[in-house]
């Protein structure tokens, strides 16, 4: 090997090193994410039962429309795997394709999430009503946040694709944005589990 | 830049297609089982409670494994670890405000609760 080969090598070991650096930074940010996520639902299980006069989590969930929504964001973190798949082996359309339909699945789930809001505010049953409704809208609407910061991430990454094509640095990106996206998801489990499904079985 | 293949390609983690459509289904599956034992369930059961929550459990490894790829970094296992202490950090954070809250309240006497809906009414 060539004195240049092996300063080519070096080169690309350091450039490798801080990818891994920027990955493990980009993880910790999710795991203290975890910790936000982690309070807002020792919150909520520790005052659900605090009605206040007002409706429980028995009376007002629709427990079928929020299956759908479920469904709808565990296919969207299905199809953004297969984007990373299309972006590990460079082919530019298919990840504008798989990002596009991760894109939509996101954002149908955060209307129906919207929806879902909008006809419990209408019904009377907001924030203001009740302890256990404070706490509900917290935890599900700081998820919801985070779907919608991911949705304008992804729109971000997609003109980027668009333009810049599949750089070593937007792939980067595209890897983090697949681990924020997949990571929400794991935070709807336990909202479903825990608010809807626990809220049906009166717990 | 015409060295590209020398060392990128090998260090890089292979994703593959089996997968996340093995995650997919399996999630498709703990999310349905999960959701036919809460409506068909007695309302109130603890054994339900536990199951559940069994199942969000596993359902939580499924995606961590198949979606983000923890324990398929090689070396030191940074994530690893740090997933590992993030879970002693949520679990005393959530189990550790019922207990305290749950406490409370088994230590306030009859006397007491009486006393402090009474001075709620009064303001």
């Amino acid at each position: 090997m060539s004195k240049t080969d092996a300063a080519a090598v070096i080169e690309l070991r350091r450039e490798h090193e801080a990818t891994e650096k920027t990955f493990l930074g980009f993880w910790v940010y999710l795991m203290t994410d975890c910790v936000l996520f982690a309070s807002l639902f020792a919150v909520y299980a520790v005052i659900h039962h605090n009605t206040f006069g007002g409706p429980s989590g028995y009376d007002i969930f629709r427990l079928p429309y929020v299956l759908i929504e479920t469904f709808v964001l565990l296919t969207s973190s299905f199809t953004c795997g297969m984007a990373m798949l299309a972006s590990q082996r460079r082919a530019k359309n298919v990840v504008l394709f798989w990002l596009g339909v991760t894109f939509l699945l996101g954002l149908t789930f955060l209307v129906m999430e919207l929806h879902e809001f909008r006809d419990l505010v209408l019904q009377g049953d907001s924030w203001r009503r009740s302890g256990f409704l404070s706490s509900y809208f917290t935890l599900v609407g700081t998820h919801g946040l985070h779907i919608t910061c991911g949705l304008i991430w992804m729109a971000i990454m997609g003109i980027y694709v668009w333009k810049r094509g599949l750089t070593d640095t937007v792939r980067k990106r595209l890897t983090m944005l697949s681990l924020f996206w997949h990571f929400l998801d794991v935070i709807w489990i336990f909202i479903f589990t825990i608010v809807y499904l626990y809220g049906r079985l009166n717990i | 830049m015409n060295h590209q293949p020398l060392v990128s390609e090998h260090d890089e983690p292979q994703l593959s297609y089996g997968k996340y459509v093995g995650g997919f289904l399996a999630s498709v599956t703990l999310t349905l089982c999960a959701y036919w034992l809460a409506t068909h369930g007695s309302s109130g059961s603890y054994i339900l409670t536990g199951v559940l929550a069994g199942l969000a459990i596993i359902q939580f490894g499924v995606q961590m494994v198949f979606f983000l790829h923890i324990g398929e970094e090689r070396g030191p296992r940074w994530r690893l670890a740090m997933a590992c202490f993030m879970l002693g950090v949520v679990l005393i954070l959530v189990f550790g405000s019922l207990w305290i809250m749950n406490n409370l309240n088994y230590r306030m006497t009859p006397l007491q609760i009486n006393q402090y809906m009474q001075s709620q009414d009064n303001l």
